[in-house]
């Protein structure tokens, strides 16, 4: 069998963190638990992450890149802004679902520890991809007249605050019912606060 | 080399600017002007009208318009007599060059020679190779002078599609402007008639995506409109006069014209990252106000 590549282990690695950065938070994860989650030994770990920040801020952007995928399949598609919502909705929830470390990590160590990444992940420095295409979706949801105009912030907020909101309870199991049976309520609701009136 | 200076539907302020050319006196010296509205020439309005006068250059001003007479005679007609006639035609001004802001109020009536905002027709579609416009609202005076001396040393400017000489309009606005700066970094200013500050994100700048050369050739040598902290209102292109020209017309927060030739999701991304960081030097006035002294 070939040997890993280089980028084949440090993705490896990052799954690995990723996991216990969300469960254990950043603080209480250390760079030996992670070495030794990914069967590695410390010394050869620090040749792929000279530290816990690196990692970190480097999980954000790896985050960022595969939601700013599916939010530029969305933002390609030929859809109306009732199913791009939709979309968007059963996208996020699928990964809530799938990989809930990928949003669990960003709620709980991105948004919570924002001093770790306040040096070289200022502001959407490390968000880009993500925040590139939810400024696309919303501006050409105003440009075809389907959305209505406002600030960005606010119908940012709405969107993906509720989003997150609806994560992070089922991440507490405080949601007496599965997050994909709030799809369709919960897109029809977004859809409804933001769409042009009638 | 003979011109000929006539006007269509116009405010005169392509005539007025040109006036204020610094050196117009040594600049007319190389011409002989057949007639001009304004400027001492050797023939009347009516003598233009009536004979055939010589003309090699022939200059209009203001936007067509049908069955305009002038010392009772068409206007339209007489220009077709002499654009047969001379070897070059130059647009002088928005109007002539695209309808402008005449055009607003009858646009089936009113356009320019050749363009109806950025379409292609017009009364003198039959020369438009002769043609060369020179849109501004007003007509910078410099760009003016400069195509009449090439013309005179028999050097015919290249031209962009909007038949716009490309030493002039090939460029941007945006090119040249001080506050580049504060483009850069994305510092808005909060009102116009500061000195600090970029126009673009709220005070309606259109320099990004308008082609002039306004802040390589300063007007009257000295300034421009976003030197003088107001923003550029995009009066050489097909398009002006626009509506709210001092504001940004925005889609939630995101300008909805992107620079020039950039992708939207280029731009959005570097903007995005650049208004990450914080340019202390920039977020306050450099020149404190007498008040915070």
């Amino acid at each position: 069998m070939a040997r890993p590549s280089n980028k084949e282990r440090k993705t490896s690695i990052m799954k690995q963190a990723l996991e216990l950065f969300s469960k254990e938070g950043f603080y209480s994860t250390t760079m030996p638990q992670i070495a030794k989650k990914v069967g590695m030994s410390v010394g050869n770990f620090y040749n792929y992450f000279n530290s816990k920040e690196t990692l970190a801020k480097e999980l954000i952007r790896y985050i960022s890149g595969i939601l700013g995928e599916e939010m530029r399949t969305i933002n390609e598609s030929k859809a109306n802004y009732k199913d791009k919502i939709h979309a968007v909705v059963t996208m996020y929830f699928e990964m809530a679902t799938k990989r809930p470390e990928m949003i669990q990590y960003f709620l709980r160590v991105y948004l919570s520890n924002r001093e770790v990444f306040e040096d070289g992940c200022e502001g959407m420095v490390c968000v880009s991809d993500f925040v590139t295409e939810i400024m696309i979706f919303f501006e050409e949801g105003v440009r075809c007249g389907e959305l209505r105009d406002q600030d960005f912030y606010s119908a940012f907020g709405l969107f993906m605050g509720y989003l997150g909101g609806m994560a992070f309870l089922n991440g507490e199991k405080i949601l007496p019912h599965a997050l994909k049976s709030y799809r369709d309520s919960i897109a029809m609701n977004i859809y409804n606060a933001l769409r042009t009136y009638p | 080399m003979n011109i000929i200076w006539l006007q269509g539907v116009t405010c005169n302020g392509n005539t007025h600017s040109f006036l204020n050319h610094p050196h117009l006196a040594t600049l007319l010296d190389h011409f002989t002007l057949i007639h001009h509205p304004v400027l001492p020439c050797a023939h009347t309005l009516r003598a233009v009208m009536e004979k055939d006068l010589p003309c090699d250059i022939l200059i209009i001003e203001g936007a067509i318009q049908d069955n305009l007479n002038r010392a009772d005679h068409d206007v339209l007609g007489r220009i077709i007599h002499y654009a047969a006639k001379a070897n070059h035609i130059i647009a002088a001004g928005t109007c002539a060059s695209f309808g402008g802001i005449h055009r607003q109020i009858d646009p089936e009536h009113i356009g320019g020679l050749v363009f109806q905002g950025d379409e292609s027709s017009g009364p003198l579609m039959a020369y438009r190779d002769k043609i060369i416009n020179l849109p501004g609202c007003p007509i910078h005076p410099e760009w003016l002078a400069n195509v009449l001396l090439s013309l005179r040393e028999n050097r015919t400017p290249k031209t962009d599609a909007l038949l716009r000489p490309l030493s002039l309009y090939a460029y941007l606005v945006h090119n040249g402007c001080l506050r580049n700066e504060y483009f850069e970094w994305k510092v808005d200013a909060k009102h116009f008639g500061t000195k600090e500050g970029c126009l673009y994100y709220e005070q309606g700048c259109q320099a990004p995506y308008t082609h002039g050369s306004c802040n390589k050739i300063l007007w009257n040598g000295v300034s421009s409109k976003t030197r003088a902290g107001t923003p550029c209102l995009g009066c050489t292109e097909p398009t002006f006069p626009k509506r709210n020209l001092f504001e940004t017309l925005t889609h939630m927060s995101i300008p909805a014209t992107m620079p020039e030739g950039i992708p939207k999701r280029t731009y959005l991304t570097v903007s995005g990252v650049a208004k990450s960081f914080h340019i202390k030097r920039l977020e306050s006035p450099l020149i404190p106000k007498k008040s915070d002294a």
